[in-house]
């Protein structure tokens, strides 16, 4: 790890640990049923956007949450800082910044994310019917080079997606069992760091999503994920899986380790790793 | 991924090992019932937000009609001898943050009175339904 990621990783350690003893608080939802902070910024699981907002805000709460991920692979290394609002259980918005480090290349790519979510209908524990969001992703490329070099068509670019997601308690043996189904559609190669569209498709595509989980305790959840991604540019680019375990002490700290593994990147095969993430909530 | 499923299964398996069993009787029937509202209560006591809506409230009344209300939603063959949810909450525009809050208490109640972890999610489970009954009205 770079000493300036360091520094960047305790700065998001620092920020959600010392802010977050916050008075007031959004602490509406039980704990280890808000989102955590995805891959991409949007509240969610890893790799996957769900359909719960990013923060414990209930219909009279609001709630900012902020979180840093990284992913280190063999070739790669990708970081993300993100950070969402989340509104009255209804709305949530969030901005991130995505690093791409090529560490085997040399280089790094940047990317932007402005995301929003609309909570559509339901809660993710108590209404039969799953609850379900709508979002959107718009992605701003910041370093053009590798995607233009690549063929790809354009280098910003936005992903619509609706979520459905469901928490079954005492599910599965007595334990509580949740699952999310994603549906995007999506034009970006490898999340739009390589660009969007290409020589072998310039279309959107709807893409599926999932992840399935368990609680083992108030504080402890395990599962898994898996994403499907389309190959615009050629390059036998990879659907994305991890399994993963979440550790949520409080609702305003929670940290998540995982096993990614995302494939072939740019053609480099096997980028597979440890993926940590750590978010809080500050209000 | 062959284990994760074989895990499931397990638990599956070992889940339906018990479902002979009502979540009341696997709880241990009354008296571990009593204890929960017991602890319920004394939850509540030291709780600024949920106290007030029991300011005017009878707490001999909603003790005997809550552990009666557990013991039939929990499969225990009681009588309900009380109001439905949805008259007793009525009135109090309870919002969904202050009813998360009381099912912390709840699960907190239950910690003390040493339900497992798996257990009090089957509670949960039984009450969850009701909530519609109780929020806003």
């Amino acid at each position: 790890m770079k000493i300036k990621d360091l520094r960047l990783l305790l700065w998001g350690v620092a920020m959600t640990l010392g802010v977050s003893p916050a008075v007031d608080a959004a602490d509406g939802k039980l704990i280890a049923t808000a989102g955590l902070i995805q891959v991409e910024g949007s509240g969610g699981g890893g790799i996957v956007p769900w359909a719960t907002l990013a923060g414990y805000d209930t219909q009279e709460q609001t709630s900012a949450s902020a979180g840093v991920t990284q992913v280190n692979l063999r070739d790669y290394r990708l970081t993300t800082y993100a950070a969402a609002v989340s509104f009255y259980d209804r709305i949530e918005v969030g901005v991130a910044q995505q690093r791409f480090d090529l560490k085997s290349l040399g280089g790094e790519i940047k990317q932007d994310i402005f995301s929003a979510k609309y909570r559509v209908y339901g809660d993710v524990i108590y209404t039969s019917l799953p609850q379900i969001s709508v979002g959107v992703q718009h992605k701003r490329l910041k370093d053009e080079a590798i995607a233009n070099l690549l063929g790809a068509s354009d280098t910003t670019g936005t992903d619509f997606f609706v979520a459905a997601t469901k928490v079954h308690l005492g599910a599965i043996a007595g334990y509580n069992a949740i699952w999310n189904v994603t549906a995007r559609a999506t034009k970006a190669n490898e999340m739009g760091l390589l660009g969007f569209g290409g020589a072998d498709n310039d279309d959107y595509e709807l893409m599926l999503e999932a992840s399935v989980g368990m609680l083992l305790s108030r504080n402890i959840a395990v599962g898994m994920e898996y994403r499907t991604k389309p190959d615009n540019l050629g390059l036998g680019e990879s659907h994305w899986r991890d399994y993963f375990i979440s550790y949520i002490p409080t609702k305003q700290f929670n940290v998540t380790l995982a096993w990614a593994d995302l494939g072939k990147i740019a053609g480099a095969p096997e980028q597979r790793g440890l993926y940590v993430s750590l978010s809080g909530q500050l209000w | 991924m062959k284990v994760v499923l074989t895990a499931i299964l397990f638990l599956v398996l070992q889940g339906c090992a018990s479902h002979n069993l009502t979540v009341y009787e696997q709880l241990g029937g009354r008296s571990k019932v009593t204890e929960i509202v017991d602890n319920f209560i004394t939850q509540i006591e030291y709780d600024e937000v949920m106290f007030a809506y029991f300011e005017d409230s009878n707490i001999t009344r909603f003790k005997e009609k809550m552990v009666e209300h557990i013991c039939v939603i929990t499969g225990g063959g009681c009588t309900y001898s009380g109001d439905s949810m949805e008259r007793v909450h009525t009135g109090m525009n309870i919002p969904e943050r202050d009813f998360n809050h009381a099912v912390d208490l709840l699960i907190a109640a239950m910690n003390d009175a040493q339900v497992p972890h798996r257990l009090q999610n089957k509670v949960l489970a039984t009450m969850a339904p009701s909530r519609s009954e109780i929020i806003y009205r």
